[in-house]
């Protein structure tokens, strides 16, 4: 009883702490919309459909910038992954050009891409997209969905244990590819910057990267901004995570079976123990 | 304690080893025979926990290390190879990461368990003083490990932290340069940190022998906080503490796959999965959470050399809780005042450790060095005076009186306990 009292006391003493930090991200961090994903939750795997819309997306749009180095050609082909054969993997491979060398003749040479194949930079060096970007470099995407997130505050990022909300980088990403506005009338921003209620600061270097209508889906889904902005944060979450369906899968073998140990022992230690507690004095002395 | 060994091998190669080499008699003496006291509550299971985490650690940081390239410009990117191209990498590196964060949640349960049940009092001071050892090696491992996939927050712990060493008046600058093996953190640092990552770990677990046999030596402490009188105090240790701690030890296992399967990057930080990059500070630079605490001393102190001297302090203090604690009763139980104390110290450590992940402004400040100074009271003011203020309740006679008669003392309450040998 007096534990609880004295951490009711202590949470009394940081609540107008709390009250101040809620009051500040109001107007710093914007918390982004949460959206619905089919790899969210214990059972949680890609949908394989949106993983190739979100990699045309990639494609077609954002590779024009932003590098995906730590993804080869033949991952597409992975199990738990966008679902595509190996000759499809091998055929979009083959779509690029890749330079190797050097050959014998001691000189560097351009060829077809083969699915071990990494995707390659669209720029040479980091100074190469600095100049073609503004000064900004656009950072590389493989683990991006991991490596951006929000601050849920106190007591979100408790509760979040228990329901397992992680989606905060792929949330975020949505948010952010959908959140460009134009800028408050008093705000002074440099050329070449671009106003986004999601993005730090508001003051992005990327312009806006994707409109309506601008890629058109296989599977007619819609071809709207809204779409484009999950399907590609999702294709994202998967190349930072490619083993996210492998391991939801064996942590579900691996819950169940520390379950069952755990009951197991639970009624092997009541049965061990029974003497010792039912009969504390009649225990004999140990010779 | 243990006494000579009873153990009598009933397989013939075993008699013939342990004319030899008693190793049979010594497990047996250690982890079968071995009496605890009968009514130790699960608070007690830690030990064991600890001991298999520190394995986990060790056998899976043993295997990262066979993929793990330790260089500036190769380990990120070997540890997102980890991650995708070794078979069960990503298991082996959550897990490991992980697990870190699981030891030290299993060692604060530890810590706070032998602090209210008076675990460090005499005769035990020295199993409490190599159980700080343990912690401070568990730190500076823990945070070198997490300067190896040299992300954003690797770079810049290792800054923050390595500076910390530039307090010191005078040799503060070189030190910190001889730390770095450089003019920066870079891939000296790297290297030497990596290094002594896969060393310490060792380290730890020779400190561990060290514990155990100490706690050999004395026995275990109770929740009554009484030394078992006669063999009817006592269980032995297989199959009754075996059992309780495996049962344990898998429901924090369930804790544990919790998080590895489900939330794997949940206790690490974002910026972690971004490459490091000198040129660029993160907005907020944050250790990992079970340093948080620590981190709010040292920033709640305005002065950059006294927050170093805070900070090393609220961790060497422990040490010397034997002494501070001057209440002739061990348990907390039987401490009415001392209880209220306690857990307002766990409310602080908490409290401490939220503000260290908030920015040093404003409030955040001001909470953090009211929550400093009573961290410190608790210490130097807190339990000098409770042991000499402080009315107890009476402490039954036995372990065994405790567990038929609960805490009641029958008959004449027992005496008055008085302070002996130290």
């Amino acid at each position: 009883m007096k534990t609880v009292r004295t951490l009711a006391l202590a949470a009394l003493l940081l609540s107008p702490s709390l009250a101040y930090a809620a009051d500040e991200h109001s107007h710093e961090a914007p918390q982004p919309p949460r959206l619905k994903w089919s790899f969210a939750g214990p059972f949680g795997k890609f949908d394989q459909a949106q993983l190739q819309r979100g990699f045309k997306i990639y494609k077609e749009v954002c590779s024009a910038c932003h590098s995906m180095e730590m993804l080869a050609f033949r991952n597409l082909a992975d199990a738990g992954g966008p679902g595509y054969s190996p000759a499809q993997a091998a055929a979009i491979a083959s779509e690029y050009k890749i330079k190797d060398g050097p050959n014998d003749a001691g000189e560097m040479f351009e060829r077809e891409g083969r699915v071990a194949d990494y995707f390659p930079k669209p720029f040479a060096n980091e100074q190469a997209g600095r100049a073609a970007n503004g000064g900004a470099y656009p950072p590389d995407l493989t683990v991006m969905a991991k490596a951006r997130t929000y601050e849920r505050g106190f007591p979100w990022f408790v509760l979040d244990m228990v329901t397992q909300y992680q989606e905060h980088g792929v949330d975020y990403i949505a948010a952010l590819l959908k959140g460009y506005a134009e800028k408050p009338k008093d705000m002074q921003m440099p050329a070449g910057m671009n106003y986004n209620t999601m993005f730090p600061g508001h003051m992005i270097g990327m312009p806006p990267p994707l409109q309506n209508g601008q890629v058109t889906f296989d599977d007619g889904a819609p071809a709207t901004l809204d779409q484009y902005a999950q399907d590609v944060a999702a294709f994202l979450m998967w190349t930072a995570e490619p083993n996210l369906v492998a391991r939801k899968r064996l942590g579900l073998q691996v819950m169940i079976f520390l379950l069952v140990l755990a009951g197991l022992l639970y009624f092997t230690k009541k049965k061990v123990w029974h003497d010792v507690h039912a009969h504390p004095e009649k225990l004999k002395d140990r010779a | 304690m243990s006494g000579p060994s009873t153990y009598q091998p009933t397989n013939g190669f075993m008699r013939w080893l342990e004319r030899r080499l008693p190793i049979g008699g010594l497990i047996h003496s250690s982890f079968v025979a071995y009496p605890t006291p009968r009514n130790l509550n699960y608070w007690w299971t830690f030990g064991g926990i600890l001991s298999f985490m520190l394995g986990v650690q060790i056998i899976t940081g043993i295997i990262l290390a066979m993929h793990y390239t330790p260089h500036v410009d190769f380990a990120f990117k070997s540890v997102e190879q980890i991650m995708r191209d070794v078979n069960y990498g990503w298991l082996l590196r959550y897990v490991h990461a992980n697990g870190a964060a699981m030891f030290f949640l299993a060692v604060y349960v530890h810590i706070f368990r032998g602090m209210y049940y008076g675990s460090y009092k005499e005769p035990r001071e020295v199993l409490w003083i190599l159980g700080v050892i343990i912690y401070l090696l568990m730190m500076a491992t823990g945070f070198m490990g997490y300067v190896l996939p040299w992300g954003q927050m690797s770079f810049w712990a290792a800054t923050v932290i390595t500076n910390l060493f530039s307090a010191i008046p005078g040799v503060g600058e070189p030190i910190v340069t001889w730390l770095w093996g450089g003019y920066a953190v870079g891939n000296p640092t790297l290297n030497r940190f990596y290094s002594l990552h896969y060393l310490l770990p060792f380290v730890i677990a020779g400190v561990v022998v060290l514990h155990i046999w100490a706690l050999h030596v004395v026995g275990q402490n109770n929740p009554t906080g009484v030394e078992p009188k006669t063999e009817k105090d006592t269980v032995a240790f297989t199959p009754y503490a075996t059992i309780k701690d495996a049962f344990l030890m898998v429901c924090f296992c369930l804790v544990f796959a919790w998080f590895v399967f489900y939330l794997p990057n949940f206790l690490g930080h974002a910026d972690n999965y971004i490459p490091a990059n000198p040129a660029v500070t993160p907005t907020h630079i944050v250790p990992e959470w079970y340093y948080l605490p620590f981190y709010a001393i040292l920033r709640a102190i305005p002065d950059k050399l006294m927050g170093v001297v805070a900070l090393g302090g609220s961790i060497l203090i422990l040490a010397f809780l034997p002494w501070l604690d001057t209440s002739p009763v061990r348990s907390g139980r039987y401490r009415p005042l001392f209880k209220q104390f306690f857990w307002l110290f766990v409310a602080t450590c908490i409290g401490l450790g939220w503000l260290g992940a908030k920015p040093a402004e404003g409030i955040y400040v001001i909470l953090a060095r009211i929550l400093t100074v009573y961290y410190f009271g608790y210490f130097i003011v807190v339990l000098p005076l409770l042991g000499i203020f402080e009315k107890t309740k009476p402490v039954p006679n036995s372990i065994l009186d405790s567990v038929l008669h609960g805490d009641v003392p029958i008959g004449a309450s027992a005496p008055p306990p008085t302070r002996t040998g130290a």
